[in-house]
């Protein structure tokens, strides 16, 4: 992987009248600096390549950029957007909070349905109730909901350090099955053949933010960051996470009640999964439909790590895809282009991320960024590589 | 020592006649390295000659380590330049080190615990489709008989006591036909047999016509082993004692010249006594404490080991206020289990604990913080910081979450910053900031921290699990110092495997051997046969079984 979550180290402001303030700031503003550079050199050098590509596919490559930029951004289009964004950063989120103790909750896809799948059936029988009691409790539910499905990984890796990995992952399996499950039979509308739930009506759907098209669970989902954020760079919670993750012997060693911090670490992920849901049930969609499936958590992933871990540093990223995607499927279509290329560029993304971090892992190992494999083919382009050690051999 | 040489025919009989030869078969040249903050290694210069051990001597941070690493290929000088055999070269990997002959035995065990010893050697022969394991069996039995010890190709490495595994680390090196060898602090993990079996290891080595590095910061060491002795401090090469030298000064002139290198000008007369009058003072007079208060009491406690490592059995303990209770033994005999069934990171799975007369067993590694028993563990890297975190915040990692560190769930950081500067001023650790990651500092420094945490604060009982492993003179002889302090009124537990340190700061000894005491007896002239005895009677049957 090419981030390790116990690299991610989040440092308080400076105390006031220390010393080596200048020094200690400008070494701060390098890290920053740092930081920036090996976020978005990634994404600028998959933009070129993915440029390249389309040109050398016979593709106008700066029409397409542009595309995108006017049908995701300009006259209002930026609104969609956003919405786009919102459960992907609730997602992405939840993901930090637990990757941040070095634990694996790849159950997104099917903590995400069951929680959308449960509400949108529960949501007929709550008619009585007021409007703002119905989204309190549903989003509630969907929390729970998904949060439940965290807990037998969360225990099972808790008591028997079984591998979360692939216990997630088969909860996943379940879990999407038993989403449809319910869509076809229980929470089947009646009223239609096509399998899905019965949509919501449109006055109990989460309100827009006034003068804009963008319902309130964009704040829901930026609020979400900002506290996570808190939690994790202040709080006693935050640098328990961060020492499980970074070394757990030192967790068990200094004190850290690491069996509750992974059930709770599961149980925060989980609920802000299940939030994504009812934010995209009751912002956008209003149903769910059999076999549906947005596996916004596989999107999420790459742009997680890209961040460090950081739930602020995944906003830009976020919105960044949120634009490619809201724009890039007109412009793909526009241009006679196959919207899958979209995957393409987030693939060359991680690629670049990739190599970016070894790179950098190198010079802060004390090396250059360059490989000694590169540095000779720098000097020697036209040299056999095997040369220096037969040298040697003599 | 000219007949057992021909498994290295090919490579190292060449090399004896090539000894006299007057190339030498390494040349360092002004080779420097700075790492962020620190000045690591400052224009050195060092020659291994063929036939010679040379002693590279420093304290913890010298830069023994990095200049060392330059040479195996794990870092890169910023400047300066190598020489092998007279051919200048630049060694970008631990494979070019290895293709130029030159191999590393590293401090810790680079063995595979589950594989034996021949498929361990065959290892590195990546180019073989097929295992030839006959093959290797008797290239092993060679090396076995030109270096004088005994191995049993066919045992499992993780079943080999330390010193063993160093022979096949060492056998490992020279499996690939290298003639220049690093030895990095082959001492700090083994008992005193298997340094004296390391001594004749080395001794042939040299004969076979090898350079060897030691590197070592017990001058005893040096000065016993080494044909040529260079010493490090603060990155530069402070001197180097040639071999003729070395040669003809007598053993006391050698000790003082070298702690003068080592520590600087007038450091000559305090630096030298840890080391070299421990053993012959014994100790000081033991504090007599029949019926103080017992601070810290196991009866009938038993607990699990981990693996293959025994736990404790059924064992009884008392810790008196004013006291320092020392557990001598081969290390892997419970040491870990004992210290983490006080600690509270391991359950007892029989028996009781009691802290001050109340019985803690049901309590947590917070609690028993809290009350002011406190655990210096032997796996300060391991489990002792966190090496990715701001020194600061390593010295409140045990009070997480707790006034007046934390405050209505927000870090106070100023107050962590500030206190930290404080014990980092006490304890005198150097480190570039309390910012710096922990994991930057040096072995010793990183001690002090986690000495600085366990220590501060209401310290009342202190378990200590080698305390001094791995540390420089100085350090050491600090660490001992805070150790005899906890006589004012606190208690203190010292496990160790070295029995000098023992001697030197314990009132009674207690000695363990496989999960049990078998004995406790007053420090005194003459209890060090007395405990060697112990510890030998039971453990013959179990560790060194080879």
């Amino acid at each position: 992987m090419p981030a390790h979550p116990s690299d991610v180290v989040e440092v308080a402001p400076p105390p006031t009248g220390e010393p080596p303030a200048p020094a200690r700031r400008s070494r701060r503003t390098m890290a920053v600096l740092d930081t920036v550079i090996r976020s978005l050199v990634p994404v600028i050098l998959a933009l070129v390549a993915g440029g390249l590509l389309l040109w050398v596919l016979g593709y106008n490559p700066i029409t397409f950029y542009r595309s995108i930029w006017q049908d995701g951004v300009q006259q209002g289009s930026w609104q969609d957007s956003a919405m786009v964004g919102a459960p992907l950063l609730l997602i992405a989120v939840g993901l930090i909070m637990i990757f941040r103790a070095n634990i694996w909750n790849l159950g997104y896809d099917g903590q995400y349905l069951l929680g959308a799948v449960v509400i949108t059936g529960l949501a007929p029988h709550l008619g009585g109730m007021p409007t703002l009691l119905f989204w309190i409790t549903l989003f509630a539910v969907a929390m729970a909901v998904a949060a439940a499905w965290t807990i037998v990984p969360a225990l099972l890796k808790a008591y028997y350090e079984t591998n979360e990995i692939i216990t997630t992952l088969m909860m996943s399996f379940i879990g999407v099955g038993l989403a449809n499950i319910l869509v076809k039979g229980p929470f089947q509308d009646p009223t239609v053949n096509i399998p899905q739930t019965r949509v919501i009506p449109l006055d109990r759907m989460l309100p827009t933010i006034p003068g804009t098209r963008v319902h309130v669970g964009v704040i829901i989902a930026l609020l979400a960051a900002v506290v996570a954020w808190y939690v994790l760079s202040r709080t006693a919670f935050g640098l328990r996470l961060h020492v499980l993750g970074a070394n757990p012997r030192a967790a068990s060693h200094v004190g850290v009640d690491v069996k509750r911090l992974i059930i709770n670490s599961f149980l925060v992920s989980g609920a802000l999964i299940g939030c994504a849901a009812a934010v995209d049930i009751l912002g956008v969609w209003g149903y769910v439909r059999a076999n549906w499936n947005p596996a916004y958590g596989s999107t999420v992933i790459p742009f997680v790590f890209l961040a460090r871990l950081n739930p602020l540093g995944v906003i830009p990223f976020i919105a960044f895809f949120s634009v490619l995607t809201s724009g890039g499927d007109l412009a793909a279509a526009n241009a006679n282009i196959p919207s899958d290329f979209l995957l393409v560029l987030v693939a060359l993304i991680l690629l670049f991320m990739t190599v970016i971090e070894y790179l950098g892992r190198r010079r802060e190992m004390g090396g250059s960024y360059l490989t000694p494999g590169l540095r000779r083919g720098f000097r020697q382009p036209l040299k056999p590589r095997r040369r220096a050690a037969e040298k040697a051999g003599a | 020592m000219q007949g057992p040489l021909q498994p290295l025919a090919g490579s190292m009989a060449d090399q004896t006649t090539a000894a006299s030869d007057a190339t030498p078969a390494v040349e360092l040249v002004g080779i420097s390295k700075a790492f962020p903050g620190v000045q690591a290694n400052d224009d050195v210069s060092l020659t291994l000659r063929r036939g010679e051990i040379h002693c590279l001597l420093g304290e913890n941070g010298a830069g023994k380590s990095t200049l060392m690493g330059i040479l195996a290929g794990m870092q890169q000088p910023d400047s300066g330049t190598i020489r092998v055999a007279g051919e200048g070269v630049v060694i970008e990997s631990p494979r070019t080190a290895l293709e130029l002959g030159i191999g590393t035995v590293y401090q810790h065990s680079t063995l595979v615990g589950a594989l034996s010893v021949v498929e361990n050697l065959l290892l590195g022969e990546s180019r073989a489709v097929r295992l030839d394991v006959l093959g290797a069996t008797r290239r092993l039995t060679e090396f076995s008989t030109m270096l004088g010890v005994d191995i049993d190709p066919s045992v499992r490495a993780r079943d080999l006591a330390l010193g063993r595994q160093q022979q096949v680390e060492i056998i490992k090196a020279l499996w690939r036909g290298s003639r220049v060898l690093i030895l990095d602090e082959p001492t700090s993990m083994l008992t005193p047999q298997a340094v004296a079996e390391l001594q004749v290891v080395l001794e042939r080595l040299k004969q076979a016509g090898l350079a060897v590095v030691f590197i070592s910061h017990k001058l005893h060491e040096a000065v016993a082993l080494g044909d040529r002795i260079s010493v490090l401090r603060h990155g530069r090469l402070t001197g180097s004692i040639d071999h003729e030298r070395v040669r003809s000064s007598t053993p006391e002139e050698l000790e003082r010249e070298i702690v003068r290198l080592m520590f600087g000008e007038g450091a000559g007369g305090e630096a030298e006594e840890p080391e070299l009058h421990v053993a012959a003072t014994g100790h000081q007079p033991a504090h007599k404490v029949p019926d103080a208060v017992v601070a810290l009491e196991l009866i009938g406690a038993s607990a699990r080991g981990e693996g293959s490592q025994p736990g404790i059995i059924d064992m009884s303990l008392k810790l008196h206020i004013g006291e320092v209770l020392g557990v001598a033994g081969v290390d892997g005999n419970g040491q870990r289990a004992l210290a983490e069934v006080i600690s509270g990171q391991r359950r007892l799975t029989h028996g009781e604990i009691r802290f001050l007369g109340a019985p803690i067993g049901s309590t947590n590694v917070g609690q028993r913080e809290r009350l002011g028993l406190r655990y210096v563990t032997d796996d300060r890297l391991g489990e002792g910081i966190v090496a990715g975190l701001p020194v600061a915040i390593n010295l409140v990692l045990k009070r997480i979450g707790r006034r007046p560190y934390w405050r209505h769930g927000r870090v106070q950081r100023e107050r962590i910053d500030q206190d930290a500067g404080g014990l980092v001023e006490r304890f005198d650790i150097r480190t570039p900031s309390v910012d710096a990651r922990a994991g930057t500092l040096s072995g010793g420094n990183i001690q002090k921290l986690v000495l600085a945490r366990e220590l501060s604060g209401d310290a009342k009982v202190v378990v200590f699990h080698k305390p001094t492993y791995g540390l420089d003179l100085r350090t050491t002889r600090a660490v001992r110092r805070m150790i005899a302090e906890l006589r004012d009124g606190r208690a203190a537990l010292l496990i160790s495997t070295d029995l000098d340190e023992l001697l030197e700061v314990a009132d009674r000894i207690a000695v363990l051997s496989r999960g049990r005491i078998v004995g406790v007896v007053e420090n005194g002239p003459g209890v060090a046969e007395q405990i060697g005895r112990m510890m030998i009677s039971d453990v013959t049957l179990g560790l060194e079984a080879a």
